[in-house]
């Protein structure tokens, strides 16, 4: 590559400022990003990444600051503008066409003249061609939908090479991808790198970023924090970067007393809408005074165990409840039946599962549990008693602000959080089931949720946990299962484990013994 | 982005709504020729300056509020019933059926009997497009579309062929007994004078303000309309929550089409006193524009319902003094549905940024908030 | 039944399904972008009502070089894309409740035909009926016998078709003979199959009805997509109106539609918004209009099928295509969101 370019940054942001109403997203950034080069940015949900590469693809607008490319002052109003700058995006979600196929989906808004057939003709070729140089293969006249979810997203790199996309920007690109198919997926950005394109990476994962980026740059509430050469630093640093001090990673807590198991399953097998087997044969227990982790990267069948267990999906297997079989299908196996039976359940999806957003927090308080005789008199219901209880609730799980009377869209994630571990703890259960507790939960809430939760399992309750934060898996759990692909690869306890065997086993490779001995994995 | 509060939400949207309604009418009776001053004080005078214009108004307003309130319980649970109009004709063959085939003592009796039989003829037309919509996933809107023409068909072959009296040319039943006649205001108010003289407002508009009640307590107070308004917010929440969703979804159609079908009493018992074709005459649809006004709180409703009394009445002697036909009231109720309804935002827009103005300067400093991504 | 009746209920299904299918396809563009429109009715009933007034104004003041049936058949066209116009501004520009807003233009098409009309022409909320010159001819096709046949021959045309041999009986009774907005409505079809399937707007408008964020971050405006949607759609029922008012009868009457907007719709649920079941969906509708208007209750010998049920029949098949014991009916999967850019 010719030197002048060299120096010459294929993206340079300068001082990037953003709000969304009273909140700043991004505060005075600023970037360059080299030609030929893989450049990650890491940090934490919130911490205003994606927001950053909105704007650089035209979907919102900065409050101030400038864009060059390749050196030149360019304004990005819109999508439009940024594919003319020669910018592709592989966003989170993937932005693709269902019922359309491959090549139709890659021509769409870069069709050649007003017919289809040149057009499908000539991509055809293209993506031939691109499949061959960059380990990009996809049937060009397969549906989407009946894609994988790593093919699905090799469509929409060819999107972007197809629109001859130099750079690239990949948000979140691993969070869907078995590990197989991450390696995969790193290979093509080598790839792509070595042809000379230029590759953002956003992420919040520390080990993506040590093996892949030539850069790094930090984002904390909105504003960079850092930007240095990944070889120049190490996990532990970046990790500290990104939430501004010590992560703990160990949460204070004595050894576990485990007593007789309370929850136990055995074959579990769960199919869902489409057909797919999502259960393949589930068994576990889990004791009384312990927390069975579920590792997995997400996808492969945690969120429909959780489901199964929570009453809201249907299954085959045997299910106990301190010995007692329970209902998987027909009546009595409903969330309500559950509840009655001693399952607490924090959803993965606070927001469209655990909570009404517009109702207010008194009646989210009660909710599940609104036909408790406690709420109801006669055939009304006690709002007066429901209120009461709230306020008593929120003030003991230090919920801010402390006023029953807002909805729930007006807490922020981590007091929504604590809305509903006060509702279910304070049931007092037998189980409680636990989905990703501090997903999108601020750093002062996640110990505050982490202690609470050991504080169930110390008083004898038997807890289920499912997290993708392998991290949360390890300082929390006493025991971890790993599940791939809807059936339990595996068991291990975490002192006797570490990352490297975890992340074997959550890819599906058994043979982990050998990949122990090379030592310990990144924070 | 400024949010503002609820209050004004809830009043100035539907009040700015109705304001603008109310212009373009004026521009449309201005460009017929028309004077939209005096046509507005033509209207109140024939409305609301008489006790029988009162007793016109009251009466259409009865039937708005059930069929507001009908619509307004299925918004609750977030569906959209078109299917009023087709619930409430329904609903007047069940009336018909009770006056007609049951030999009642008096009134009251048979005002129970008819509101049993109204409510479960309305509520059974619900529930082919409530099932439907639970079990198959049937767009409610366009099941309830198609269930109002079946219906003006089942009634059309059940007036021709089986309920119209021999040698009677209208497609309409018989006149129901004497002893169902339920009491006119009138009856009850004028003590042998001329108040309400005429007028067909009667005791049903008292049954219309109990049910405005009981649908209150249904939504605020019970756990059902608890269940109805968490479905109607969140069905993944009240699937995690254990709340059938097939039953939230049934019951509140079965409601909606029952409040619909009590419609029914008004138009066929308390006025007609006999099931006439087209008894409805698209009350039905006017609940639609009646629950958006009144944001589908009962109270709300009540108002609206009221309004729209007044409109109908008044435009009932626009009719007869004006060149201005009926069909203006239609133009309005059609702008107020467009406004509320549909463009509700940019009614809303505006007053939101004069409220984040207010806020702005009240507050100099934003309040710090966790940022959300 | 004889050949010739047969051919009588055939050609009126041809004359009944076109305002259908017109419509049908309005809403066919219209939902595969996204937007439901169950306004179809309104937009038909406004330009009915414009159509036949201004080819009556028209006719009554002349202006040379342009026949007054197309001055109607423009202003008819313009007053629905008017209604388009609206719906688009309360759906796309304001994210608006889409079916509110069709419900709402419906009532306002309705209200405002009649209180204009009697504002214009007093005559109860009507217009005066058309002249010759303010109404559709039929065409009569090559080789087809029209009326110039039966003049020549001093007889009706009936009973000359009635005479000819039975391949010139179904060209002259089923084929020829029709205005020229019948001809548009058919060839729609494979032009709607074309533009949809073949053409880079096609490709677009497909997309923007199923994932509105995909054709976003391609760089293309869905916005615009979707207003040229119902420009399409606002021309289209235009032409339905008009042909009702100027090809099917002379003259507006109140709630001349009928419901057939409902119809519509119905037959595009029944179609599974495709142009060429969406014909086949048009003309078995047509077909059940022309035989309810032809008989009133059809003896089966066993029982007799009355009136009522062959009124209600498309909307009974609807529900039962919608139930999904006979296929499955998916609607493009954006209908009825308004797009909101999310990351």
């Amino acid at each position: 590559m010719a030197a002048p370019e060299q120096t010459r940054p294929a993206i340079e942001l300068k001082g990037i400022s953003k709000a969304f109403g009273p909140v700043q997203a991004n505060k005075d950034i600023s970037i360059r990003v080299m030609p030929g080069t893989i450049h990650g940015i890491i940090g934490e949900n919130g911490a205003g990444k994606s927001t950053l590469m909105s704007i650089l693809y035209g979907f919102y607008k900065a409050d101030a600051g400038e864009i060059f490319i390749n050196g030149t002052h360019t304004e990005i109003p819109d999508s439009q503008a940024a594919i003319k700058a020669g910018i592709g995006m592989v966003f989170q979600h993937f932005k693709l066409v269902q019922n359309f196929t491959v090549l139709e989906n890659v021509i769409l808004g870069a069709e050649d003249g007003g017919l289809l057939k040149p057009s499908l003709a000539k991509a055809r070729g293209v993506l031939k061609h691109l499949a061959e140089e960059y380990e990009l293969s996809v049937d060009p006249d397969a549906k989407i939908e009946d894609l994988s979810v790593g093919h699905q997203q090799r469509v929409e790199i060819l999107k972007a090479l197809y629109r001859e996309a130099d750079i690239l920007i990949l948000d979140e690109p691993t969070g869907v991808l078995t590990p197989a198919e991450a390696d995969h997926l790193f290979r093509i950005l080598e790839g792509l790198k070595r042809e000379g394109k230029t590759i953002i990476l956003i992420t919040h994962k520390l080990r993506e970023i040590m093996e892949i980026t030539d850069t790094v740059s930090v984002m904390r509430r909105g504003e960079m924090t850092a930007t240095v050469k990944t070889a120049e630093t190490t996990p532990e640093q970046l990790a500290e970067l990104m939430v501004g001090r010590k992560v703990l990673l160990r949460v204070d807590k004595v050894p576990a007393q485990p007593g007789r198991p309370v929850l136990e399953v055995e074959n579990l097998r769960h199919v869902d809408e489409s057909g797919v087997e999502r259960l393949k044969g589930v068994s576990l227990d889990v004791r009384a005074g312990e927390i069975l982790g579920i590792a997995g990267v997400s996808g492969n069948g945690q969120s429909e165990l959780l489901e199964v267990l929570g009453g809201y999906a249907d299954a085959t297997g045997t299910v106990r409840v301190n010995g007692q079989e329970i209902p998987l299908s027909g009546p009595g196996s409903d969330g309500r039946a559950r509840r009655h039976g001693g399952i607490a359940h924090v959803p993965e999806d606070r927001q469209h599962e655990g909570l009404i957003m517009p109702f207010y927090a008194w009646e989210n308080v009660g909710f599940g549990y609104h036909d408790d005789p406690r709420f109801n008199r006669g055939l009304l219901m006690d709002n007066a008693a429901l209120q009461a209880d709230a306020t008593d609730k929120m003030k003991r799980y230090d919920v801010r602000p402390p006023n029953p009377w807002l909805p729930a869209s007006s807490f922020s994630g981590g007091n929504q959080q604590k809305i509903v571990l006060a509702r279910e703890i304070e049931r007092d259960p037998e189980v409680l089931l636990v989905g990703q507790p501090t997903r999108g939960v601020d750093i002062g809430a996640i110990e505050f949720i982490h202690q609470e939760i050991v504080r169930l399992r110390d008083s004898g309750k038997a807890i289920l946990l499912v997290s993708v934060e392998l991290d949360e898996i390890l300082s929390l759990s006493d025991r971890i299962a790993v599940m791939f692909d809807g059936t339990i690869m595996g068991e291990r306890l975490p002192d006797e484990t570490d990352q490297t065997e975890l992340g074997m086993l959550m890819a599906g490779m058994t043979g982990a013994t050998q990949s122990r001995s090379q030592g310990a994995g990144h924070a | 982005m400024d949010r503002m509060p609820a209050w004004a939400d809830a009043v100035l949207v539907p009040l700015f709504s109705i304001v603008l309604a109310a212009i373009l009418s004026a521009l449309v009776i201005l460009a017929i020729g028309e004077n939209p001053v005096e046509a507005f004080s033509l209207m109140v005078d024939g409305a609301l300056m008489r006790s029988a214009g009162w007793g016109y108004t009251l009466y259409y307003t009865t039937n708005f509020i059930f069929t507001g309130l009908a619509v307004a319980v299925a918004f609750h649970a977030k569906m959209f019933n078109i299917g009023g109009e087709g619930q409430a004709a329904i609903g007047g063959l069940g009336v018909a059926l009770i006056c007609l085939f049951i030999p009642w003592p008096h009134w009251s009796l048979a005002l129970i009997g008819a509101t049993l039989g109204a409510a479960a003829f309305g509520a059974a037309w619900a529930f082919i497009p409530a099932y439907l919509q639970a079990k198959r996933g049937s767009h409610i809107v366009i099941t309830t579309i198609m269930f109002n023409f079946i219906a003006a068909a089942v009634l059309n072959y059940v007036l021709v062929n089986l309920l119209r009296p021999a040698g009677a040319m209208d497609p309409a039943t018989e006149i129901f007994p004497q002893a169902t006649h339920l009491p006119s205001f009138q009856d009850m108010f004028a003590g042998g004078g001329s108040l309400f003289r005429g007028a067909p407002a009667n005791i049903t508009f008292f049954v219309a303000v109990l049910a405005c009640v009981a649908v209150w307590l249904l939504i605020w107070r019970t756990r059902l309309g608890y269940e109805i308004r968490a479905f109607g917010h969140s069905e993944t929440a009240t699937r995690y929550a254990g709340i059938s969703t097939v039953r939230i979804t049934v019951v509140a159609m079965l409601i909606s089409g029952g409040l619909a079908g009590l419609m029914a009493i008004n138009t066929t018992m308390g006025e007609a006193e006999r099931l006439v074709m087209n008894a409805t005459e698209g009350a039905g649809f006017i609940g639609i524009a009646v629950a958006l006004m009144g944001r589908s709180h009962p109270f709300g409703v009540f108002l609206a319902a009221l309004l729209f009394g007044f409109l109908y009445q008044g435009g009932a002697e626009l009719a007869l003094w004006t060149d201005i036909p009926r069909e203006l009231i239609t133009v309005i109720q059609a702008l107020v549905i467009l406004f509320t309804g549909a463009l509700d935002n940019m009614v809303r827009m505006p007053l939101e940024s004069v409220f984040g103005t207010l806020r702005r300067r009240r507050s100099p400093k934003p309040a710090p908030t966790t940022p959300s991504e | 039944m004889d050949f010739a009746t047969i051919l009588q209920v055939l050609d009126s299904t041809v004359r009944l399904a076109t305002p259908l299918l017109l419509a049908c396809l309005a809403g066919l563009f219209s939902e595969r972008s996204g937007v439901i429109d169950i306004g179809l009715e309104g937009k038909m009933l406004i330009a009915a009502f414009a159509s036949a007034a201004f080819a009556y104004y028209f006719s009554q003041n002349p202006v040379a070089g342009i026949g007054p049936i197309w001055m109607g058949l423009l202003m008819g066209v313009l007053a629905s894309l008017a209604f388009s116009g609206l719906h688009g501004l309360a759906s796309i520009t304001f994210r608006g409740n889409q079916l509110i807003s069709g419900v709402a233009l419906n009532f306002l098409a309705s209200g405002l035909s009649v209180l204009v009309a009697q504002s214009w022409f007093h005559e109860g909320g009507r217009t005066p009926s058309l002249p010759d010159e303010g109404r559709f001819d039929g065409i009569v096709l090559p080789g087809a016998l029209g009326p110039a046949d039966a003049e020549a021959a001093g007889r009706p045309l009936s009973e000359l078709i009635a005479q000819a041999n039975p391949i010139q009986q179904i060209y002259s009774e089923l084929i020829s003979g029709h205005s020229i907005l019948v001809y548009v409505a058919f060839l729609m079809v494979p032009a709607t199959w074309w533009v949809l399937f073949r053409t880079r707007f096609g490709l677009r408008l497909r997309a923007v009805g199923e994932a509105p964020e995909a054709v976003d971050t391609a760089g293309v405006s869905v916005t615009a997509l979707r207003y040229g949607a119902l420009v399409i759609a606002g021309v289209l029922c235009g032409l339905a109106g008009a042909y009702l008012a100027t090809g099917l009868q002379a003259g507006f009457v109140r709630e001349m539609t009928a419901g057939r907007g409902y119809i519509a719709l119905a037959a595009l649920i029944f179609a599974k918004w495709r142009p060429w079941y969406a014909l086949m969906a048009c003309l078995l509708f047509g077909f059940l209009q022309a035989i309810a208007l032809r008989y009133q209750n059809i003896d089966l010998g066993a029982f007799t099928v009355p009136v009522q049920f062959m009124d209600a029949l498309p909307y009974i098949l609807t529900v039962v295509i919608l139930a999904g014991f006979v296929g499955k009916a998916i609607p493009p999967r954006a209908g009825g969101d308004p797009y909101v850019k999310e990351r």
